[in-house]
């Protein structure tokens, strides 16, 4: 019985594969360092928060209209309102694909019912008559000295005092009625104007594209039809304001309290096919061609789930799902210990290998993709506790067989192995498919759970093959194992059989 | 402990075998009572769906002294309709659940709570469920399920063989009706947490089934050139020699479900971790069951219809005289001397 380290056959090289999962290892916990990510992003369930889920509103026969550029728009719509709130870390995204999609709002902190109620109103995008504007950087005397005509002073007070560089005048309200005198900024918070109530409205345009004027080389133009009632009430309002002085023929287009162009009209224009056009690149005239589409929320949204968490109950929740996750490693830990003696300890480290190889993920990817770790996200972790240790299990068992079949430890971990992993890899394919299709169906809480259980099935594979095995194959060649001392796990008492004695 | 390992060995050796392929009647008569019992207990008393099958408004106060009688009668005094559950979360919450209500109703609700009870409106726990929610999540549920058992179905019968498809998927069927059925007689609160539970369930369910398959195909490679053993007798032989792996694959698997169990239902009262966590175990414990009960009876039978089988069974009764063709429960092969512990297992070697 030789106790030399070194390999008997090439097929084995613990020491190899353990000292690359090492480096792995390490350049997994420089890369947190270099991202700089300090905890795991907890979900609002977990802190406590509003989370708003959005479900299109499809009539029968409307099912086209639920595109992913009307979704986008809709998206970024209420990401200007949410943003409004000032709330850190807050989120508007959205989920799912197809008709199925969906946008959910998650906001931290304690602003439950104004979340619930800015998300619900519908944005629409208007045409106003531009009265007066200025630059957006207050300047009193400046702002004193155009008073605009035929406005109240209430409003030219509003509009003086108006500082478009705060942020939070860059961001829609949703709280602009149309028959109100509008005071707004543009988007870039470069000018503000005084605006006069809608006189035309976004769902009264049936098209807009962008469009590249191929004699003038590089200008992008920005092209609009009307509806007919659009283009009687564009086509009157351009016949007044044409012929009238600076600012006052320009016509805002506003969505959401800010003005996103507000181009000269040039000429009367009955016709209700308009172009926009300006030093546009392709991009920004993109842009406002999709404002004009779906500038009005673009679709109906039912609130198919609001849910508000109280900072103390995510808290108790969390402390629920760590104690659950600790409770539950140390039964896993402790009963392996009881029934596999010495061979425990391979499964307390690879557990333990597992678990460190689970947050340095969840800490990359919360800096990478944005990943939060949900209730139910730390339910799934907890339930692969089980499916991790099954395969070890698997192996264990495996190498019993092959020492009752009579085969010495040493040749009964490779052999073993050799079939331990088919079955391990066809039984950890069996739970990515079922992560994999509850991710991709889930609603919700649900894909959190997905998330982590595919994440750490996949864990499991590397640890098997990257930890476990070579571990196992290291700890063959140490006498308190290969000898079938009574509390390594291999004795011939615990086999059930009497060990042959070749070796 | 030991006792149980020694067990391992004599169930590897077959001189402990528990016949589960012959008595396969009387497990299909088991599982046939509860599947019946589901679908009656489905039948008459149906599932309890949680709010957000329904839709509807959930609102917890967090104050140990708060009384049900004093919730009930704050909100009822708003005079919103439909019908107020009101229930005592713990030791220290009282939960009111209403039905679908619109916003300046929800809004109406916290107020009169955080009126009667002292506390901020920010601190309530609400949760709002749109009516067509439920719908959503039933939808995809489905959708989950009958995706999920068809990439199962064909990703087993290109890994083993179809008739073990066909078997594995009999038997996660068999946990997922008896695992509503349970529900249904029970009356626990079916949320979506429950769903995501039964999902889990049915990856978990396989993952059993394919440890004990996995060692049958091992078993039964060239079955057909020797005359020791029928097809039964193999796949017999291969759930006893993996039985000990079953049960600590279960046990441990069940040992963190229990966990989140037990402190989601007696520390946090109610919740996603409770009822992920009892659909999870219930629906393991049935998985487990079904892993050595169902799948391999039914595997059996199917494989017994082929001709070859049926040749080899022949052959195999013809050179036992008649007697004994399959292992009956009480230790038996090794009456004969040596006992089959013999030359066919080297096959498997490489």
């Amino acid at each position: 019985m030789s106790t030399t380290n070194k390999p008997v056959k090439t097929a084995a090289r613990p020491g190899r594969t353990l000292a690359i999962l090492g480096l792995v290892l390490i350049a997994m916990t420089s890369l947190v360092f270099i991202q700089g990510a300090k905890s795991v992003r907890l979900g609002l369930d977990l802190r406590g928060g509003t989370s708003v889920t959005l479900q299109p509103r499809i009539a029968p026969g409307d099912e086209g209209k639920v595109t992913s550029e009307a979704i986008d728009q809709a998206v970024s719509i209420i990401r200007q309102r949410v943003n409004s709130l000032g709330v850190a870390e807050s989120e508007v995204a959205a989920q799912g694909s197809g008709t199925n999609r969906q946008i959910v709002i998650s906001v931290p902190g304690d602003t439950g019912r104004r979340v619930v109620e800015l998300v619900g109103q519908t944005a629409e995008l208007r045409f106003r008559q531009v009265l007066a504007s200025a630059s957006g950087i207050p300047a009193a005397a400046d702002a004193a000295a155009t008073p605009a005509a035929g406005v109240s002073a209430d409003v030219n007070a509003k509009f003086a005092a108006l500082d478009c560089t705060k942020p939070e005048n860059l961001q829609g309200t949703g709280a602009d009625a149309p028959t109100d005198t509008l005071v707004a900024c543009d988007r870039a918070g470069g000018t503000k104007y005084i605006l006069a109530p809608a006189e035309v409205l976004g769902r009264q345009i049936s098209k807009a594209s962008a469009g590249l004027d191929a004699q003038a080389g590089s200008a992008w133009f920005v092209s609009l039809t009307f509806n007919n009632e659009g283009t009687s009430a564009f086509g009157a309002l351009t016949t007044r304001v044409t012929s009238l002085p600076e600012p006052t023929n320009q016509v805002a287009i506003v969505l959401d309290g800010l003005v996103v162009s507000a181009p000269r009209i040039t000429e009367a224009i009955p016709s209700g096919n308009a172009q926009i056009t300006g030093s546009f690149t392709q991009l920004e005239a993109q842009d406002l061609a999709n404002v004009l589409k779906y500038g009005a929320l673009p679709l109906a949204f039912d609130r198919g789930e609001v849910q508000q968490v109280s900072p103390t109950l995510g808290a108790d929740q969390l402390n629920a799902g760590l104690l659950a996750g600790a409770l539950g490693l140390g039964l896993v830990m402790i009963y392996s210990l009881l029934y596999y003696r010495g061979l425990g300890i391979v499964t307390v480290g690879s557990l333990t290998v597992a678990g460190l190889l689970l947050y340095l993920f969840f800490l990359l990817l919360g800096e990478w993709i944005g990943f939060t770790l949900t209730l139910a996200g730390i339910a799934g972790a907890i339930v692969a506790i089980g499916v991790t240790a099954d395969s070890f299990i698997i192996y264990f068992e495996r190498i019993r067989d092959e020492m009752r079949e009579g085969r010495t430890l040493r040749t009964a971990v490779e052999t073993g192995w050799v079939r331990a992993r088919r079955t391990i890899l066809v039984a950890d394919f069996v739970s990515l498919i079922a992560a994999a299709l509850l991710y991709f169906f889930a609603v919700g809480g649900v894909r959190g759970f997905a998330f982590t259980l595919g994440l750490t099935t996949l864990i499991d594979l590397v640890v098997v093959f990257a930890f476990t095995k070579p571990l196992v194959g290291f700890l063959s060649r140490v006498k308190f194992f290969n000898s079938g001392h009574s509390l390594s796990g291999f004795s011939s008492k615990s086999l059930g059989t009497v060990i042959a004695k070749e070796a | 402990m030991s006792k149980m390992s020694g067990l391992g060995g004599r169930l590897y050796r077959g001189e402990t075998a528990v016949d589960f392929i012959g008595k396969r009647r009387r497990w299909y008569s088991i599982s046939a009572l509860f599947v019946l019992a589901s679908i009656a207990a489905l039948a008459l008393q149906g599932l309890h769906l949680g709010i957000e099958f329904k839709g509807g408004s959930s609102f917890t106060v967090n104050k140990a002294t708060a009384t049900i009688e004093q919730a009930r009668s704050a909100v009822e005094a708003t005079g919103i309709p439909g019908e107020l559950i009101v229930q005592e979360i713990g030791s220290d919450k009282v939960r009111v659940q209403t039905g679908a209500l619109d916003t300046v109703q929800n809004n109406a609700v916290q107020d009169a709570l955080a009126a009667e009870f002292g506390v901020s409106v920010e601190s309530i726990d609400t949760q709002i469920i749109g009516p067509s929610w439920g719908k959503e999540i039933t939808r995809k549920a489905i959708y989950g399920l009958v995706g999920f058992l068809i990439v199962v179905m064909l990703y087993l019968a290109m890994a083993f063989e179809p008739k073990m498809s066909i078997a594995a998927i009999a038997a996660v069927v068999h946990d997922v009706f008896i695992t509503v059925g349970i529900y249904a007689l029970v009356g626990f609160d079916v949320t979506p947490a429950t769903i995501i539970g039964f999902l889990t369930i049915l990856g978990y369910s396989l993952y059993d089934t394919v440890v004990v398959f996995d060692k049958v195909r091992e078993n039964t490679k060239s079955i057909t050139s020797s005359s020791t053993k029928t097809y039964s007798q193999a796949v017999n032989h291969a759930v006893n020699q993996t039985l000990v792996r079953s049960a600590n694959t279960s046990l441990i698997a069940l040992l963190p479900v229990g966990s989140i169990l037990f402190v989601g239902a007696g520390l946090l009262g109610a919740g996603t971790l409770k009822d992920l966590s009892l659909a999870l175990f219930i629906g393991l414990a049935v998985g487990t069951y079904s892993s050595i009960f169902i799948a391999p009876p039914v595997l059996a039978q199917l494989r017994e219809k082929e001709p070859a089988m049926q040749a080899l069974a022949k052959r195999v009764n013809a050179r036992s005289g008649g007697a004994t063709p399959v292992a009956t429960s009480a230790a038996v092969d090794a009456v004969n001397g040596r006992g089959p512990r013999n030359q066919p297992k080297r096959k498997g070697r490489k």
